[in-house]
């Protein structure tokens, strides 16, 4: 392989990489502060990406507002879940599994409004997002080519958006005081409770953040790939889970690793010529290890209480 | 047996069920069972869509391609199933509840990929011996097998189910059904009791694998088509809404739930549009307000007993307001 189209397909992985990260964070989100996956987090994404093609195509609104419009949306069904999905079987010290369950119960929930939301607006279930969108007034829309390398200046700012919000996250997570109480909570939910953090509210906070992650990456992947329809989720979910059992359930920075391995391990292999065989490459990562090392690459050995 | 058929059909015709609609809810139960196997033992694994597939793609081209009779292909397709379940499940069920559950859905996304490129990946090993091209088409990639004659007969489902059933009568009063429940209730305990763990778990796996495998083989030559993509994760998901709607304290619940969720775009026709919605909700509703499920007395009795103290406490501060 030459030079610029090795170049050319990291870039894309790059690109591709910074979405599965942003939406792996969603989960690695819930799962270290609640301890359980959250399976309707990839509804989660498909709503984010639905709002923000809703708020470009059907309200006219410019691009960045449609891009927080559709963090806010997300952010706030995200929530709905918690308290819906999550909350009474906390409340009822049910198994990490019922949590698992009712989560797909919700994501089919989602999933299928969207379904009827579709068919009411669009008389099908697949739109597109307008193609050379132009996300801030003073970037040009026209691709960059340099040497043989092309670039469409859209994906250096999907790119620069996603770092944004992950140091965001970072920042939020390590230097605020609400971060802090997260970690407490995280690290002891009775304890922190007696310390009197407002436990619920940390819930409530974190599938906010979860939700509002999920949507940004569903809006940046519609202005990449164009097409949304109800099930964009299906596919994402599983790389999703992919990616943080590669980094390491329940860590931040796992989970962007995991992301960019996973966007790096498929774009080689359509790059190469497997290009069906993308998905089942990363399962068999994701099998194996989940089998030579579940913890992850960055995670610490879960200590199991008997 | 066609007389008892027609008799049941007669009953439950007033409520939209047909007879196609009566063996799709028939399959349903076994499906039921099958995920019902692995979640009473205490493993929660996602794979039943995945071992399905491999029933209904080795039993339709055992009856298509090389004219077996329905019932040696539906033991085939259930002994490969199992065959398989042994090299995954030996590492696999060493990992617990969401480790578990991810690489369960692991698997059966590969088998899906697997056979949708199939053809393909046989095409391209035959042409690397023979060396020159050679195509190969068998599964038909994402197309599927198409026109597969309809040899599942109500009859046979009916008796297989009943055989089942009075096969998981026998299991539960036996040492190694009393071994699953002492695993599911704790592991170690189960461990120090000189029960061999890894072996009940593994032997689990393989009969949830060869039941799922027989609703596969079923399934196919109903539907008369088999593609990739009808046993994707959402079937999965379908799957375990049928154990969780019915409830796995008993193995009755599983088939009563298989069979109302199987019934139920039928009964509720009138929801047409609505019924994913109404699936998802359900699945919510059950997990959250009744834990064990539809057939389970003590949570049925709990949930009576939370709503009356709810009523009565909000009749009680109703009196207190009315009093002040």
């Amino acid at each position: 392989m030459d030079f610029s189209l090795f170049l050319q397909q990291t870039i894309n992985a790059i690109s591709l990489g910074a979405i599965y990260a942003l939406f792996a964070l969603g989960y690695a989100l819930v799962f270290s502060i609640l301890g359980v996956l959250n399976l309707a987090h990839s509804a989660i994404f498909m709503w984010g990406a639905f709002i923000g093609l809703l708020a470009l195509d059907q309200a006219g609104l410019p691009v960045w507002v449609g891009f927080i419009l559709a963090m806010i949306g997300a952010g706030l069904l995200s929530v709905a879940l918690e308290y819906i999905a999550f909350r009474p079987l906390r409340r009822r010290n049910a198994a990490r599994i019922a949590q698992l369950i009712s989560s797909i119960g919700a994501a089919l929930l989602l999933v299928n409004i969207a379904q009827l939301v579709f068919q009411q607006i669009y008389s099908q279930t697949e739109a597109y997002y307008p193609r050379d969108l132009s996300i801030l007034p003073f970037i040009p829309t026209e691709t960059i080519i340099i040497g043989d390398v092309r670039i469409a200046p859209i994906r250096i700012v999907i790119l620069v958006v996603a770092l944004l919000l992950m140091i965001a996250l970072q920042y939020l997570v390590t230097r605020t005081r609400t971060g802090q109480q997260m970690r407490a909570v995280a690290f002891n939910q009775r304890i922190a409770g007696l310390l009197g953090i407002d436990v619920s509210r940390v819930y409530v906070i974190t599938f906010f953040l979860a939700g509002a992650l999920g949507g940004a990456a569903g809006m940046l992947y519609g202005i990449t790939f164009l097409n949304v329809s109800p099930f964009i989720g299906d596919n994402i979910a599983l790389v999703g889970l992919t990616a943080i059992v590669l980094g390491g359930l329940g860590t931040i920075q796992g989970a962007v690793l995991g992301g960019f391995i996973v966007a790096g391990l498929q774009t080689a292999s359509i790059a190469l010529g497997g290009g069906s065989y993308r998905d089942a490459i990363v399962f068999i990562l994701l099998f194996i290890m989940l089998l030579i090392r579940p913890q992850g690459l960055l995670g610490q050995p879960e200590n199991t209480r008997a | 047996m066609d007389a008892v058929i027609d008799f049941i059909i007669q009953i439950v015709s007033p409520l939209g069920i047909t007879e196609p609609v009566l063996q799709f809810m028939l399959v349903s139960a076994i499906l039921g069972v099958s995920i019902y196997l692995t979640l009473y033992t205490g493993m929660f694994t996602l794979a039943n869509a995945g071992f399905m597939a491999i029933g209904a793609y080795v039993g339709v081209v055992l009856t298509q391609e090389l004219d077996v009779s329905l019932g040696v292909a539906l033991i085939i397709g259930m002994v490969v199933a199992a065959v398989v379940a042994l090299p995954v499940g030996l590492p696999v069920l060493r990992l617990r509840d969401i480790y578990l559950a991810i690489a369960t859905i692991g698997f059966g996304e590969v088998v899906r990929i697997l056979a949708l490129n199939f053809d393909n990946l046989v095409s391209s090993i035959l042409t690397a011996m023979e060396g020159e091209r050679v195509r190969f088409s068998l599964l038909n990639g994402a197309r599927g097998i198409k026109g597969i004659e309809k040899l599942t007969e109500t009859w046979m489902l009916i008796l297989f189910l009943v055989v089942l059933m009075f096969l998981l009568m026998r299991l539960h009063r036996s040492r190694f059904g009393r071994a699953m429940a002492a695993i599911r209730q704790d592991e170690r305990a189960a461990a120090n009791m000189g029960i061999n763990v890894v072996y009940v778990k593994n032997v689990v796996f393989m009969l949830s694998a060869a039941l799922a495998a027989a609703a596969g083989v079923f399934n196919g030559h109903l539907t008369r088509i088999v593609t990739p993509n009808a046993f994707d994760f959402n079937q999965a998901v379908d799957i375990l809404a049928f154990a969780v709607l019915g409830g796995t304290s008993t193995w009755i619940g599983p088939i009563i739930g298989g069979m109302a969720l199987a019934a139920m775009p039928e009964v509720l026709r009138f929801l047409k549009e609505y019924r994913g919605v109404f699936n998802g909700l359900v699945l919510l509703l059950v997990i959250v307000y009744l834990p064990g499920g539809l057939i389970n007395p003590t949570g049925w009795r709990r949930a009576a007993r939370s709503l009356r103290e709810r009523f009565s406490r909000q009749s009680q501060e109703a009196a207190e307001d009315a009093g002040t």
